[in-house]
């Protein structure tokens, strides 16, 4: 009977133990962003690419409308091929988009702009990636889509495509 | 001349202090560093790391400890930005009960079967 109980214990925290690493080790063991979470977005002050002026977080989002943040540079690759798909972005007119120039020299950004087309309405500077790290980015190219109640409802890693160009207009309708 | 002495002396103490704090605030510094994960390297803290991630956050870090922050809010704003995952030393909460709570009840298992060990040999 001890015997019995004995093995019927060992059995149990094995098949415990199995269970643990089974499930563990079928977790990947890197980073996966959440991008679903509603966040507040960050308060900050950051200079602007064509004044060179600094601005308020309060003021760039301050009208009532949707707004795109991209981080975005001209060293990224990804971000040419994702660049004419803001473009069109840019073309709706309840949408306001916001470039964050992440880690980038003046002119190379500057001419990236002139060659390929401006789809921003306002274009920050991120000399050294800390405001990339305000919004909860780790890299380029990321965006970021803001309601109305200014809160970060979505956010997409990598370049976006034309299939979250459709989800992004399908939420802001 | 004791005007100028006592100058000397309080500038020295100002200096002093001021060192003492700065190296305060980096050993702040490399403590919290090196417990955040660089999040696109493998396996390396942000503290190991030269990635550019990684030098974002160590500005960030050292932005905050001079703003004033203290270690747990800066743990906390990180978290609030990325999730639990960047802070190496998990907090408690419904996902990691068991690997908090699993060392202790093993412990108190294994206790007990001893103590029954003991009691039948006595």
């Amino acid at each position: 009977m001890k015997n019995k109980f004995s093995l019927f214990v060992v059995i149990i925290f094995l098949s415990f133990c199995f269970v643990i690493f089974y499930k563990g080790l079928n977790t990947p063991n890197n980073y996966t962003p959440k991008v679903n979470d509603k966040k507040n977005i960050p308060t900050f002050k950051a200079k602007d690419f064509h004044s060179s002026n600094y601005i308020n977080s309060d003021k760039i989002f301050e009208e009532n409308t949707f707004y795109v943040v991209n981080i975005w540079a001209s060293w990224c690759v990804p971000c040419r091929t994702e660049h004419p798909f803001l473009m069109e972005l840019s073309k709706n007119e309840s949408i306001k988009l916001i470039g964050l120039n992440y880690r980038d020299n003046f002119n190379n950004a500057k001419n990236f702009i002139d060659d390929f087309g401006n789809p921003y309405s306002r274009i920050l500077i991120d000399k050294d990636g800390t405001l990339g790290v305000e919004f909860g980015a780790y890299g380029v190219p990321e965006t970021f889509l803001i309601d109305r109640n200014k809160d970060i409802i979505k956010k997409f890693v990598g370049p976006i495509n034309q299939e979250i160009v459709n989800e992004i207009k399908s939420i802001i309708k | 001349m004791k005007f100028i002495k006592i100058s000397v002396i309080l500038f020295l103490i100002a200096s002093f202090s001021g060192l003492k704090s700065a190296e305060a605030n980096d050993v702040l510094k490399n403590k919290i560093l090196k417990n955040i994960r660089c999040l696109i390297c493998q396996g390396q803290s942000v503290y190991d790391s030269e990635s550019e991630f990684a030098s974002s956050i160590k500005l960030i870090v050292d932005r905050k400890i001079n703003e004033g922050m203290r270690e747990d809010s800066i743990y906390e704003f990180l978290r609030e930005k990325y999730g639990d995952w960047i802070i190496y030393d998990p907090k408690l909460n419904k996902n990691t009960y068991i690997l908090w709570l699993l060392p202790l009840l093993l412990f108190l298992l294994g206790g007990a079967i001893i103590k029954k060990k003991f009691k039948f040999k006595s």
